[in-house]
Parts: C-alpha cells; sequence; structure tokens
C-alpha cells in the first residue's frame, strides 16, 4: 500500500473516531478506548527502538512521565494549549533519548537497557522532590470547560485517535524506508551492518530520539485524564511491562504488530481490571510475556505466517 | 613504491590489548590492482591489522592511509564508503532478510543507489557469484559454501575499490575454493585491489603477486610466494626453533 | 550539620554495607561478568531468598542466615532450570540480546508480582539474636545486624574466588568465557559448564537474600532497587573479577552511606545509578576489567 493509501486510511480511521465520539454511551467506555490507544502509541513508540533496532528499553516509564510532568510544568507556567503540551512533552521525552542513547550507545546493547532501567528509578526520585509539580503529594488538574467537544472524555479520546494514527504512520514510514532497512541490519548483525556501509550510531540515536518523542507525546495529555497526578502511579512498572509485552505479543519486525498487541491485551486489561485485581492481571501479563518470549518469539503475526506457509 | 604510489598505506601501527601487543609498528604498502597475501600463524595479528584497517577496532599508534587520505580516525562505515571492505571469516549474513535484501544493504549505503538499479546490480553479482538461484531464500536456507559465497557477494556489492577477504576459505572443499578463487581472480580483473588472508597456502601461494607473512605482530617477510617459500625466517615462524 | 564522628561512621557503615553488596553481586559477576548472560532478574532471586528466609524465621523462629544455607540447594536447581531454557530458547539460536533480555525482565517481573500476591506489600523483617546488637569501636559504632552480612559476604566472596581459581569446574568457567572450542577438546560440555554456573549465581541469590532481610525489612519491590546497584558494581569492578566486585561493593557502599547521611536517603540510589553512568561513559572496562 503506497502513502496516499495509507494517508486514506488513517484518515478513515480518525473519522471513524469522530463518529463514534457522537454515540451516547457511558464516558467510561471512552476513558478506556483511550488508555488502549494510548497503549497503541506506546507500543508502537517502543518498537521502533526494540523492534526494528534491538535495542531494548525497560525505561518507558521514565519517558511517558517526562511527557506527563513537562505537561505539568508548562501548565503551570504558561497555561498552555494541549497541542503545545503534546509538541513539548514528546521534544523533552525525544531530548532524554538522544541522551541516553549518547551515553551509552556506543557500548554492548545490554547496557543501554540497563541504563534505561536506571533513568525510572532517577526521574522518580528527582520528581519526587520536585514540588513545582507537585511532587510526592502529587498534582491536582482542574479541567477547563470542554472546547468544541461534548465531554472532556470524548476529546480526550478522539485526540488519542488522531495521536495513535500519527504514530503508527511515522512507525511504518520509517520501516519502509533505508532509515528501516538500515535499523533491520543493525539489529540482525551490527558489525556487519556497520561494515557494509550503515552508520550505525546516527541510526540507533535517531531511533532513539523517535521513540522517546512518542513515548513522551503518550504521556503529555495525562494529567488531563487523570487529573491527579503523583510519581508513583505515573511511573508505573506496568508502562514498563505494557510496552514490552505488546510488541512482543503482536510481533516486533512491522509496525502491524504492536498495533495488535496493544489492542488486545490493552482491551483484555481493561475488562479485567473491573474483575481481577490489578496486581493479578499485571501477573498474567508477566506470565504471558514469558511464555510468548519463549514459545513464539515472532509474537502472533509470526505464528500466523507460519500458519499460512503450512497451509501452501 | 613509494607512500604516494600506494593504494593503502599501513604506516607503523600500533595495537595492544591490556598487556598484550597485538601488533608492533607494522607497515605494509599495498598497490592499487595488486593481489596481496598476508599469511602468519596464528594469533600473529592478522585478523587484528584487518579489524584496525576496517575501522573495527581503533590503533594505539601509527597512521593508515586510503588513496593518500589519513583515514585513521575515521568510524567503520565511512573507510567502507570511500571503498574499504572486508569480508568476514564467520559469516555475519543478515538473518532476517533475504540473500537479496542482504546485498541491497552495502547497494544502498555503501555504493549510495537507492532503490530502482539496486535490484538488478544485486541480481547481476549473484549470477556472477552463482547464488542467483537462491536469491529469494533466507540465509538460514544457505550451506556452508553458500554462506561464504554471500558473505563475498555482499562485499562487491559494497562496489569496494580495496577488497579484504578473511579467510573465506576456511574448513571448503578443494573445488570449493577453486570455486571462490576464480571468481576473487575476476574480480582483481575488474580492478579492484584484494588483500587475501588465508591459511591454504595453495590458495595464496595461487593468487598472490606479493606476500606479507605476520608473526607475533610483527612484520617477518615480503615477497613473491617463491621467496616467502624459501624464506627461513617464515618456515621457523610456522613449524618453531 | 558535619561531624566527623558523623562521617566516620557513615564510612564504616559504608564498608559493612559493602561486603553485602559484594554478596549481592556474586552472582551477576559470575553470570554477566564471566558469562554474558544479562540476568537482570537475579536481584529478584534475591528477593526471593529473602522472603524464604522471612517465611521461615515467622514460622518456625529460624535464623535468616540458616535458611539462606539451607534452601542453596533448591536455588541452584531453580538456577540451572532457568539456565535451560535460557539456552535452548535464545543462546542456541544466537538470539540472547532482544529476547534473553525481555525474558529475564519477565522473569523479574512475575516473580515481584507473585510476591505482593502472596505478601502483600507490607514491609516484612526477621528476628535474630544478633539483630538490635552493636559493639562500640573507639567512637564508632558497628552494628551486629549490618556487620554479620558483611562478613558473611566476604566469606563467599573469596569462597567464590577460590572455587574459580582452583577447582577443575571453576577454572572451567574462566576457560568457557574465553574460549568454547578449546574447552570442548578438554572433554568438557560449556553448557553444562554455564548451568552449574549458572546455578551457582542463583544459588548465591538465596544465601545473599537471606542477608538482606537482616540488614533491613524488605518488600517485593526491593528488587528493583538493587538492579542499579548489582550491574553499576559489576561494571565498576570489571567484568570478570572477583576481586574488582569486592571493591566495587566497598566503593558504592561508602558512597551511598556518605550520600545517605548527608543529603538524605532517598538520594541514595541514584548514587548507585549515577556511579553506572559515569563508569560506562569514562571507563566501561571496570577498574580491572579483562
Amino acid at each position: 500500500m503506497k502513502i496516499r493509501g495509507a494517508l486514506v486510511v488513517a484518515v478513515a480511521v480518525i473519522g471513524l473516531g469522530v463518529l463514534l465520539g457522537g454515540l451516547r454511551v457511558n464516558p467510561y467506555i471512552y476513558f478506556a478506548g483511550y488508555v488502549v490507544l494510548q497503549y497503541v502509541v506506546i507500543a508502537t513508540a517502543w518498537n521502533v527502538l526494540g523492534g526494528y533496532a534491538g535495542y531494548v528499553n525497560f525505561g518507558t516509564p521514565a519517558f511517558f512521565a517526562l511527557g506527563a510532568y513537562t505537561s505539568i510544568a508548562l501548565l503551570e507556567a504558561f497555561k498552555a494549549p494541549l497541542p503545545v503540551l503534546i509538541l513539548c512533552g514528546g521534544l523533552a521525552a525525544g531530548l532524554l533519548g538522544l541522551g541516553i542513547g549518547y551515553l551509552t550507545l556506543r557500548l554492548k546493547g545490554v547496557f543501554f537497557s540497563i541504563a534505561t532501567f536506571a533513568l525510572s528509578v532517577v526521574l522518580q526520585t528527582l520528581i519526587i522532590n520536585w514540588d513545582y509539580v507537585g511532587g510526592a503529594k502529587g498534582y491536582t488538574l482542574i479541567r477547563p470547560p470542554v472546547p468544541f467537544f461534548r465531554s472532556w472524555a470524548v476529546l480526550l479520546f478522539i485526540m488519542m485517535v488522531v495521536l495513535a494514527v500519527v504514530t503508527v504512520l511515522v512507525a511504518r514510514t520509517i520501516e519502509r524506508s533505508w532509515i528501516g532497512r538500515g535499523l533491520a541490519a543493525l539489529r540482525d548483525n551490527e558489525e556487519a551492518a556497520e561494515c557494509m556501509g550503515v552508520p550505525t550510531l546516527r541510526l540507533k540515536l535517531f531511533a532513539t530520539t523517535i521513540s522517546g518523542f512518542f513515548l513522551g507525546v503518550a504521556g503529555a495529555p495525562f494529567p488531563y485524564y487523570v487529573t491527579y497526578v503523583e510519581p508513583s502511579s505515573t511511573f508505573d512498572l506496568n508502562y514498563a511491562v505494557n510496552a514490552l509485552a505488546m510488541p512482543m505479543i503482536g510481533g516486533t519486525t512491522t509496525w502491524l504488530g504492536p498495533v495488535i498487541g496493544a489492542i488486545l491485551l490493552g482491551t483484555a486489561q481493561q475488562v479485567a481490571t473491573v474483575t481481577i485485581s490489578s496486581e493479578l492481571n499485571l501477573l498474567i501479563v508477566g506470565v504471558v510475556l514469558v511464555l510468548f518470549v519463549v514459545l513464539a518469539p515472532e509474537g502472533l503475526i509470526g505464528l500466523a505466517r507460519k500458519l499460512r506457509g503450512r497451509r501452501a | 613504491m613509494t607512500t604516494a604510489d600506494a593504494l593503502l598505506d599501513i604506516d607503523g601501527v600500533t595495537k595492544r590489548f591490556g598487556g598484550f601487543l597485538a601488533l608492533d609498528r607494522v607497515s605494509i604498502q599495498v598497490r592499487p590492482g595488486e593481489r596481496l597475501g598476508l599469511i602468519g600463524p596464528n594469533g600473529s595479528g592478522k585478523t587484528t591489522l584487518i579489524n584496525c584497517v576496517s575501522g573495527a577496532l581503533p590503533t594505539d599508534g601509527g597512521r593508515i592511509l586510503f588513496e593518500g587520505r589519513d583515514i585513521t580516525q575515521l568510524p567503520a562505515h565511512q573507510r567502507t564508503r570511500l571503498g574499504i571492505v572486508r569480508s568476514f571469516q564467520i559469516p555475519k549474513p543478515f538473518a532476517s532478510m533475504t540473500v537479496l535484501e542482504n546485498l541491497g544493504i552495502p547497494l544502498e549505503y555503501a555504493a549510495h543507489s537507492r532503490s530502482g538499479d539496486a535490484a538488478v546490480g544485486a541480481l547481476d553479482i549473484l549470477r556472477m557469484i552463482g547464488l542467483d538461484a537462491k536469491a529469494h531464500l533466507r540465509p538460514a536456507g544457505l550451506t556452508q559454501i553458500e554462506m561464504r559465497k554471500l558473505e563475498l557477494a555482499r562485499a562487491m556489492a559494497a562496489r569496494p575499490k580495496l577488497l579484504i577477504s578473511d579467510e573465506a576459505m576456511a574448513g571448503l572443499s578443494s573445488a570449493e575454493v577453486d570455486d571462490i578463487l576464480t571468481i576473487l581472480f575476476r574480480l582483481n580483473e575488474q580492478g579492484i585491489t584484494i588483500i587475501m588472508i588465508e591459511h591454504i597456502m595453495r590458495a595464496v601461494m595461487r593468487f598472490s603477486e606479493r606476500i606479507v607473512v605476520l608473526d607475533a605482530g610483527n612484520r617477518i617477510a615480503e615477497g613473491t610466494p617463491a621467496e616467502i617459500v624459501r624464506n627461513p625466517a617464515v618456515e621457523k615462524a610456522y613449524l618453531g626453533e | 550539620m558535619f561531624s566527623w564522628d558523623l562521617v566516620a561512621n557513615a564510612v564504616v557503615a559504608g564498608i559493612l554495607l559493602g561486603g553485602f553488596y559484594a554478596a549481592v553481586s556474586l552472582g551477576v559477576s559470575l553470570t554477566f561478568g564471566l558469562l554474558d548472560i544479562v540476568n537482570i532478574a537475579h536481584p529478584a532471586f534475591v528477593i526471593l531468598g529473602a522472603y524464604a528466609a522471612y517465611v521461615m524465621n515467622s514460622s518456625f523462629g529460624l535464623d535468616p542466615i540458616v535458611t539462606g544455607v539451607l534452601f542453596t540447594p533448591l536455588f541452584y536447581l531453580i538456577g540451572a532450570c532457568v539456565y535451560r531454557i535460557y539456552y535452548g530458547s535464545f543462546e542456541r539460536r544466537g538470539e540472547e540480546s532482544l529476547r534473553g533480555l525481555v525474558f529475564f525482565f519477565g522473569l523479574l517481573f512475575i516473580i515481584e508480582v507473585a510476591l505482593s500476591l502472596k505478601y502483600g506489600v507490607d514491609y516484612r523483617m526477621v528476628e535474630a539474636a544478633y539483630i538490635g546488637k552493636s559493639i562500640d569501636l573507639g567512637g564508632v559504632g558497628i552494628a551486629f545486624r549490618l556487620l554479620v552480612p558483611c562478613l558473611v559476604g566476604l566469606a563467599m566472596t573469596l569462597a567464590l574466588y577460590l572455587f574459580l581459581s582452583r577447582t577443575f569446574y571453576g577454572r572451567a568457567v574462566m576457560g568457557v568465557s574465553q574460549d568454547q572450542v578449546a574447552l570442548r577438546l578438554m572433554g568438557a560440555n560449556p553448557v553444562r559448564i554455564k548451568t552449574i554456573a549458572f546455578g551457582l549465581g542463583i544459588a548465591a541469590a538465596s544465601l545473599s537474600g537471606a542477608l538482606l532481610i537482616t540488614i533491613s525489612p524488605v518488600v517485593p519491590s526491593t528488587d528493583r532497587d538493587y538492579i542499579g546497584r548489582v550491574f553499576a558494581i559489576t561494571v565498576l569492578g570489571g567484568l570478570g573479577s572477583i576481586g574488582g566486585t569486592l571493591v566495587a561493593s566497598i566503593i558504592l557502599g561508602v558512597a551511598e552511606s556518605l550520600m545517605a547521611t548527608l543529603f538524605g536517603p532517598s538520594w541514595s540510589l541514584a548514587v548507585s545509578f549515577g556511579i553506572l553512568l559515569l563508569a560506562l561513559a569514562v571507563r566501561p572496562a571496570g577498574l580491572f576489567g579483562r
């Protein structure tokens, strides 16, 4: 499908989102949809670095929370509008990605991963001690009157539809471009890629920046969604595990994998939270993750390919 | 040969690993279009030298000049773009891509041709090397010698001026060795300078115009194949006292 | 508020803490330093060991260190199993980097969440005769609950060092990290050697978990504090160097202790990660790296 076809689909999806926004249903459904779409963004963003380049980011909470807290800081300072918050949250997280990449990407991949884990802890400590954004006590956001739409639930839902579509489009474009091919080469064998002319360091930094950017974008509207932002739930390990599990379960080599994983796992979790405890929920995600990594490392897409191969 | 004539000028290169001196002020000059053999016992520093030349390892002393230009500080991928291409002793294919796509990477990144004509160029190379039937297979479906050929084909796709073949023939049968040699000869006819690192003496003697011998990080001998065979220092290096 | 007494106490406490940190890091020094296996789940096994000590202590009044020693064979078996799965699923196919990491992260996660499901998020601690006692050496107080784990940690370090340098299997482990082919020629199976080494690493986690809960109460998420510490120590000390691990542990212990005393405890975690990032940026080979 050429880029024009993809754009048509994208616009159609957004249109569908707007239509859904017009239905008179329980606002909780919109919030649930918001969370699932948020995970589409997170999983897709994670996968640009994890699936395409092969570098595992354990610190998703750091980037997500940076997006959220940048929003808070800008709201406090300038009462900035939502689009600005999203852009700045993304930029801040993108810069963080660039920074941590610059520090660690010249070394073995595992050091990058550990550094990202470290990042979460350090950032959380910093935020806890920063009272301007609420610190440990938390920050309360009072939503202003809704512009254009019927309710904040609908607005946030539609906004997340747009963000998810944009993120997936960007990921798909990268995947099919020469950058995507270079990333695949360095994922398969970094030493060989470098010797075949691929500027591995530059591509890795590109991937970490883009990945960080969109993770921050996912986090930027968070204060509007929860209205009470405090560090432990914003830096929840939840985000770290899901960011890994969704692409792994869906399939890491293509943009479709994280989308499938996010929709399946995200919806399952939204349904499950009303029936089982959140901890049991997380445990199940962890077990499913390990099972997939061991038994079906190419995810559901990989399984589908194998089935199709056998039938043919 | 003066430095000005050399395609590749390795000038007093030194490399240490902790306390171990792997290369001790090694100097070698390679003429354009030459077929140079690089031999030496195990651990003599051949692969280390190649890693320094290709940029995989930084040097601890000395310079490396290519076409008169100092490339000592350049990262590996830029050296490849300049035309220094190496193949790996143990093949390192891109496992998730087809054979054709494997060639696409150096074609795109090192030789600077994007999409369109890249596919054609890659097929030509595969045909020349005898892998065109397997163009759409993944490396996992290749035999040992086919993997070695892929490694060479990939190097060729990078449009090298200087090709460094690192033990491309280890473990191959006699017929397979001749197969690879034919390909290398043909590449040299096209004007590509080739440095061959090999343990298979028959291949090195047949292929090289000139041979340099390394032992324990030092260059101990240099000359035509006939001269090297008679050289007592070389015999001592391989067989001991 | 600055006083030499305070600093001296902090330094001594830091050194003792360092001995304990060495115990916790030994397993990773073995598996990551020598075998290149990134077992990021190691701290979770340590916490598992801590909870084992807690359960034995609260149900049967067993001394935690005794529990730690008793559970070593079980943890060894668990480690051996985990390695076999890791080997079969990833190492053999050469896919360790992405999938192996995710696998261990998944394990870490499962252990932590399972523990919090079973035991909740309250802090758990143990009772033993020597906890709460301390001796006074020239104005500096030395708490037994720090001293005993430190001594055990030093003993463990020495034992591992001797194992690696004096026994056949130990030397085989050193060998497998350098040259697998030569090892095979010697008649040793690299997979078996790595299984033993990995098992030992997890067995060490059992004992260090017991030491952990002796020093301070634990909660399932305590493992996350140790991921940074353990890898900071392993990198700083130099991959593959047991002596380096000990030195780095003490440096980290003292740094954290001073930081906590002078600036407050919430920053002490940032110390380990700061050291890790610094070591990676400046000297990735570590102090004694090969």
